[in-house]
């Protein structure tokens, strides 16, 4: 960082001035460092998970946390146990998870990509208003609305149906507001114009010329809708009460809980295992959309 | 039951869901009689006719149990759902009451709670279905569980009479002998933690289902509730030798400060870091799958007295099935819980682990001859039904005891983590539960 600020006399004579107007990357020890630290913090959380998903309930209770228990490699065994607890419900509440996450993050990108188009790209009375309501909507926690939702869809005859998560799911005032900004600065209004010049229908420019243009920031959104309805846990509880319509993340908890109950089998191990199994999926995803990801958060940022 | 603190949120998004229900049920202060009239022969012709039974029940023997029903009764069929565990499940039952929806024939509802739901006339009275009758079938502990305010609001599914839970390895390590009062308790308690500073007698953070147990043992009487009007009191007699002894325990620092029920608190209690629990008769099965490492080390004896040569114990935990207000199918409900809590169901039941609130298997030689390894071969049944039958009579909980205990860390669980005196940390919850209690339209004193 530099500052505009006078260095102070006792400070070393500055260094070559040219270095200062240099593009090249400078390193800094302290950014370094820190960023180290982050990473670490971040990582080491999975590799006690890696780690705890190859061992036994006793190895678990056994052992040292970060590193792997004496003559234990069970994580084959973990994922088979896992997969065949409780007649495989495990494998059901994953494809419950898809189910969600497909028809949930999925529509919602699709509805925030026409929204954000729309919004971006035609002018029309009341566009002020829909900004402040969807900047407003974007301070709403999701928690707040999930109670209001229930006592709705209850009425709707829709609790305990794959239907009450899917609907919420697809509204994301976030990922509208994304697709807006970015649809104002990816899709030249000049590119539309010309397409409608040549007989173009809007639906038809919309697909050809604006989806194409629009990917990067689609991945963007999609990728936080994902994380989104793939964590979503509290919306569930409350709304599905069938275990046969869990998703990954109420199942597991529902494992996690037979520990506080009399008679209840301890499954931590299976607990864990299924965790693990649980993010590779969206571990997955992330680095396969990463350069898409990338380009599309610092889209915008500069006017070319 | 025990909690963790990660269900705050959610029991209190089930608080919110009680709230002003008590003013929608006209403020009639008198539940002891009410509930419809349904004879045995009714329950015969429902079960002959059939249907659909939805259940919720978190507990792994109701399964197995309702097949074995309905290979009996074919033309029944029952749904069991695990709607969540313990709190979990009453936030989502109270949203169901209020939502008017999706609620169930049968819930499975821990004693704690019972009353709360019975005031409400959430649950159904079984007065007129000859439930009365089957008081004797029962231990005098869980009976007193489902019948608050003089109906009786479901039967009893299981019990929880304490005894003393302790590692024999460690004991004998270390040359202490096993304590049979609290004063012993308290001396081996020093014993062990100077012989080995990794060891503590036991762990306790604050957690209100082990701290009114341990006063009901004492005989104190914190709650009192006749109708609306509920009297809130922990400085009785009772109250007063628990509170002296465990400020004792905290100021010397002989509590280790794990949390219950966490992957950590197994972990010591497999590795003999926690030399005891004292705690209800269902916990065997957890010790077996939650601490495998402990196996063969364990054993159980009576917990300890207040007074030398006492007998007197409480229970902890445990829980019934209750017949909903909102079911449409009550006769065959009711068929159904009379073979799960007292009928050939209850069979199944222990075979799958659970145990028993039923006087006739309680006393069974067969239940009572049962060795377990995981206790070297101890016949611990017998402890345990003798500390059934020696539960101090005449306990009452708060008709809110679900929201009281939600706040139980934030008020009474100051004193294990800050210089408050538990004793004024018990006040602050008492004077919490009673400002509550007044806003929910009870009186309370």
């Amino acid at each position: 960082m530099t500052t505009l600020q006078e260095a102070p006399a006792t400070r070393s004579a500055p260094k070559k001035k040219v270095r200062r107007y240099s593009t090249k990357p400078r390193k800094s020890i302290t950014l370094t460092l820190a960023t180290g630290v982050i990473l670490l913090y971040s990582v080491v959380p999975l590799l006690w998970l890696v780690i705890n998903a190859t061992k036994s309930r006793e190895g678990l209770t056994d052992s040292f946390g970060l590193w792997f228990a004496d003559g234990e490699f069970l994580l084959w065994d973990n994922i088979v146990s896992t997969l065949t607890y409780n007649d495989g419900i495990f494998g059901r509440w994953f494809l419950n998870t898809l189910l969600y996450v497909v028809a949930g993050a999925g529509g919602a990108t699709f509805l925030a990509v026409l929204g954000g188009y729309g919004l971006a790209k035609f002018n029309f009375p009341g566009r002020g208003g829909v900004f402040a309501v969807v900047i407003g909507a974007v301070a709403v926690p999701g928690t707040a609305l999930a109670v209001p939702t229930f006592l709705m869809f209850s009425q709707m005859g829709l609790t305990d149906t794959p239907w009450a998560i899917i609907i919420p799911s697809l509204i994301s005032p976030f990922g509208l507001y994304l697709m807006w900004t970015f649809a104002n600065d990816a899709i030249p209004t000049e590119l539309l114009e010309a397409a409608r010049v040549d007989g173009s229908g809007e639906f038809r420019t919309f697909f050809q010329v604006g989806i194409p243009l629009l990917a990067p920031g689609i991945v963007t959104v999609l990728l936080f809708t994902t994380v989104a309805t793939w964590n979503n846990y509290f919306l569930p509880l409350i709304m599905l009460k069938d275990p046969d319509w869990y998703p990954l993340t109420l199942g597991l908890n529902a494992w996690n809980a037979q520990a506080t109950t009399n008679g209840g089998e301890v499954i931590f191990h299976l607990v864990i295992t299924g965790s693990l199994l649980m993010i590779i999926p969206l571990i997955a995803a992330f680095l396969l959309l990463q350069r898409y990801w990338q380009s599309g958060l610092a889209a915008g940022s500069v006017k070319e | 039951m025990m909690y963790t603190s990660r269900r705050n949120l959610l029991r209190l998004a089930g608080a919110v869901g009680v709230a002003s229900v008590l003013a929608a049920c006209g403020g009639g202060g008198d539940s002891g009689t009410g509930g419809e009239t349904v004879s045995a022969d009714d329950v015969t012709k429902a079960l002959e006719e059939g249907g659909e039974l939805l259940i919720w029940s978190w507990d792994t023997t109701i399964k197995p149990t309702a097949d074995a029903f309905m290979a009996k009764y074919p033309k029944v069929k029952i749904n069991v759902v695990n709607a969540g565990t313990n709190a979990d499940q009453y936030v989502a039952l109270q949203n169901a009451l209020q939502a008017g929806k999706g609620v169930p024939d049968l819930a499975h509802i821990e004693y704690y709670a019972l009353s709360q739901f019975a005031l409400q006339k959430q649950v159904a009275d079984l007065t007129g279905f000859g439930a009365p009758a089957l008081k004797d079938k029962f231990a005098p502990g869980p009976w007193n569980g489902v019948t608050p305010n003089g109906g009786v609001f479901g039967l009893p599914l299981d019990s929880g009479p304490m005894v003393l839970y302790y590692n024999e390895e460690v004991f004998k390590k270390h040359n202490v002998a096993v304590p049979a009062t609290w004063d012993e308790y308290y001396e081996a308690a020093k014993k062990l933690h100077a012989a080995d500073p990794k060891v503590f007698i036991a762990a306790d953070s604050g957690d209100a289902g082990t701290t009114t147990s341990m006063i009901w043992q004492a005989g104190g009487k914190p709650y009192t509730v006749e109708g609306q009007n509920v009297t809130i009191n922990f400085a009785d007699a009772g109250a007063q030798k628990y509170t002296a002894l465990w400020q004792k325990m905290i100021d010397e620092k002989l509590l280790s400060n794990i949390s219950g029920w966490t992957d950590e608190w197994f972990q010591a209690l497999g590795n003999g870091t926690l030399a005891t629990l004292v705690v209800g008769a269902w916990m065997p099965s957890n010790l077996v799958s939650g601490a495998p490492n402990g196996a063969g080390k364990w054993r159980v004896a009576p917990m300890p007295q207040w007074e030398a040569g006492g007998t007197a114990t409480a229970e902890n935990g445990g829980s019934a099935m209750s017949v909903m207000e909102a079911s449409t199918r009550k006769a065959l409900a009711y068929g159904f819980l009379e073979y799960l809590t007292n009928g050939e169901g209850v069979k199944t039941r222990l075979d799958n682990g659970a145990f028993p609130a039923t006087t006739a298997d309680l006393n069974s030689p067969e239940f009572q001859a049962k060795e377990f390894e995981y206790f070297g071969g101890q016949k611990i049944n017998e402890l345990f039904a003798q500390s059934s039958a020696n539960v101090v009579p005449g306990w009452q909980y708060l008709p809110f005891q679900v929201y009281a205990n939600s706040i139980f860390k934030d008020t009474a669980g100051q004193a294990y983590i800050t210089p408050t005196k538990l004793a004024d940390g018990l006040k602050a919850w008492q004077d919490a539960s009673v400002k509550y209690g007044n806003e929910q339209g009870f009186t309370v004193k």
